[in-house]
């Protein structure tokens, strides 16, 4: 691990202003780094932030969101003080993304090839030939004959717009992919192939991708980092060996067995019970300790700081043993 | 394929409407009060039964109404016969093409401004929601939307004429009628800024009201989110991802809106004595002139199904999801 990361998040903390007048901490003080080539895992249950993340980091929050703390390295580049002109530039030429539930990401009344095209000229990459023989290369690496670049969203099955775009993130040549639950939506015989294109282009291209899932078989199968996010922290952070073959958080724990083993199909899915935390109205101390099932008093009064349990492997457990984590 | 199977679908539905709407209207003027031969000799009594027989029989008015009468009158108007206006005694396609020019040039440009405003008004209200310009924009277009036709056509004229010096009606002055186009220009522009400027106003509020909830649509869907990624500005994403989508349903509005202007155009043309097919209608109503009111609603029922048409055409070019369906 002594390869510089190309991504280094730093303690980043957002904010919804919610509809009654609330405030939800979505995201508080989450940090990971993303190396050259290598695939982070962000996982955890429906609402933990693992969309606020991606969106965070391409300064892509919705309105009513807001980034209150916290730095994003690019390289040697604090995103989150660039001016959002200054931002545009490495929006699709640096980080590109493939969003949750990809459907509707096509725009129905322009063309599939001119929606990729439009992202090249946009960044004065090339001409317009030049450009225009890469969209037909790209939708070629996708598995879609380029013959179909004139066609419409709608002539695209569930599967070829996925295909798109991927096609479409890779038109500018990112250093990043975030891919965001890619498969969700598609059938399953889709998913398979749409996660090995993923893996295919990534080797071929050496692209950094951080990947959303709810599947940790997903996890197992492409990623070489996992980060575990609960109620909008970091509860485990660590590689995919690690994780998964000595996770340390109470939480990540329950994941693991709540997944049905592939080896042993027999053994029953054991579900988390409870719900996860309103992020309007938090607990003073560990955000899983209602649910947790090895808790002791003292989780109901202090916030666990992040451990490092071993070099590289970070839990929030005050039931852990490690120095406190410091970044760099 | 599909494309065309659509429009072959569309056209024909235009037709039966066609249909339906002539003998609307051939029905519409049989059932009014009023005798036609009495109406065309006035209230001379002393033309004797016979004659007045003989004149239905010239008319045709004696054979039965179906088939026979309905299957005469859509012969004539297939060959662009009318009929003959009873209270200015010329066919009426002459009287109905010579006031047609002028109202269309009233509809077009008022529908011209009042789309090109509304739109751009709408357009920039939606996207900066919420901000003054945004409120002040709705207000302004709730209000002009809500504002009786002849009632702003009165203020309108009263204040343009005393202020600014504008002509109050007609569309070119008295001294320059029957001179040549170019040299009356600008005499002719003078004369359209109040009438122009109240159709605008009257139907710019509903274009800017439905551009910018088509707007505010667009722009929370998907591919916005994808366009700003892509690194474009917000006005780039509004322009070229926005603008399309969002114009769909106007254009269907406007289309429907082309139709139902003509009933504006009464009161418009009315209130500035703007000698168009509105104020030729209110004439023709006030003088139970029935065939000219007939062939002004023929004319106007025509216009719509076309207007309807033509969206429907545009449709395809502008959303390529449209399908036979
Ligand atoms: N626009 C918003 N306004 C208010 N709260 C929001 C908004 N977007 C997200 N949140 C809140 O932020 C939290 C994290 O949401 P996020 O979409 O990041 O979850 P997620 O991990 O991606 O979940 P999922 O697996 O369902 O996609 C949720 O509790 C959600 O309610
Ligand atoms: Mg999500």
């Amino acid at each position: 691990m002594n390869e510089k990361p190309l991504l280094r998040v730093r303690g980043l903390t957002t904010e919804f202003a919610t509809s009654e007048g609330a405030v939800a901490r979505a995201l508080e003080d989450v940090s990971f780094d993303v190396l050259p080539g290598k695939t982070v895992g962000l996982v955890g249950e429906s609402g933990s932030g693992k969309t606020t993340t991606l969106m965070a980091l391409m300064r892509l929050l919705p309105a009513s969101g807001r980034i209150t703390k916290g730095k994003v390295w690019f390289n040697d580049t604090n995103l989150l003080a660039l001016s959002e002109h200054e931002m545009r530039d490495y929006r699709w030429k640096s980080m590109a993304i493939v969003f949750q539930g990809a459907m509707n990401a096509l725009n129905p009344v322009m063309k599939v090839g001119d929606q990729i095209r439009e992202a090249i000229l946009l960044h004065d990459l090339m001409d317009r030939s030049a450009a225009e023989k890469r969209v037909r290369d790209l939708l070629e690496m996708v598995g879609i004959a380029p013959a179909r670049r004139d066609q419409y969203p709608h002539q695209y099955s569930g599967g070829m717009r996925q295909r798109a775009m991927i096609a479409m993130a890779l038109a500018c040549a990112p250093d990043i992919l975030f891919a965001d639950e890619p498969t969700t939506a598609l059938d399953v015989m889709i998913q398979a192939q749409i996660l090995q294109l993923l893996k295919e282009i990534q080797k071929a291209l050496g692209l950094a991708v951080v990947i959303v899932t709810h599947d940790l078989g997903v996890v197992a199968e492409v990623c070489d980092e996992v980060v575990v996010l609960y109620g909008g922290k970091v509860a485990e952070y660590g590689s995919v060996d690690r994780i998964y073959n000595h996770a340390q958080h109470p939480y990540t724990q329950r994941l693991l067995e709540s997944f049905p083993d592939i080896n042993n199909p027999s053994e029953t899915l054991a579900s988390i019970p409870g719900t996860p935390p309103r992020l309007t109205q938090l607990p003073p101390g560990c955000r899983f300790e209602p649910r947790c099932h090895v808790k002791i008093n003292r989780c109901a009064e202090v916030s666990p700081p992040l451990l490092e349990v071993e070099p590289g492997h970070y839990v929030a457990c005050i039931l852990r043993e490690g120095k406190e984590a410091n970044f760099q | 394929m599909a494309r065309r199977d659509y429009l072959i679908g569309k056209m024909g539905i235009s037709l039966l409407t066609l249909l339906f709407v002539l003998l609307l209207d051939f029905m519409l003027f049989r059932v009014l009060p009023g005798d036609p031969v009495r109406a065309v000799i006035g209230r001379n009594v002393r033309i004797s039964a016979d004659v007045q027989n003989s004149l239905r029989a010239q008319f045709g008015l004696d054979k039965p109404i179906f088939p026979d009468q309905f299957v005469d009158t859509l012969g004539q108007w297939a060959r662009g016969n009318l009929g003959v206006s009873w209270s200015q005694r010329r066919p009426v396609s002459e009287i109905l093409i010579s006031k047609l020019w002028n109202t269309l040039l009233l509809i077009g440009l008022g529908q011209l401004f009042s789309i090109i405003f509304g739109v751009m008004l709408g357009l920039l209200a939606g996207w900066k929601r919420k901000t003054p310009f945004d409120i002040g924009a709705l207000t302004f277009s709730l209000i002009a939307w809500a504002t009786p036709t002849f009632w702003l056509g009165i203020i309108l004229l009263v204040a343009g004429s005393a202020w600014f010096g504008l002509p109050t009606g007609g569309i070119v002055s008295p001294a320059n009628i029957g001179k040549p186009l170019h040299t009356v220009l600008p005499d002719l522009i003078r004369h359209l800024i109040l009438p122009t400027l109240t159709f605008t106003i009257l139907y710019l509020g509903e274009y800017m009201l439905i551009m910018r909830s088509s707007i505010l649509e667009t722009l929370s869907e998907d591919y916005i989110l994808t366009a700003r990624a892509k690194g474009m500005s917000n006005f780039q994403v509004l322009m070229r991802h926005g603008l399309r989508n969002a114009m769909l349903p106007m254009v269907t509005i406007i289309a429907l809106n082309l139709g139902f202007t003509v009933s504006g155009a009464i009161y418009i043309e009315t209130v500035f004595s703007y000698d168009g097919l509105g104020n030729l209608v209110q004439t023709a109503l006030v003088k139970q002139d029935y065939p000219l009111l007939q062939g002004a609603f023929l004319l106007l029922a025509v216009s719509v199904i076309v207007a309807n048409m033509l969206a429907d055409f545009l449709y395809t070019y502008l959303d390529p999801r449209v399908k036979a369906n």
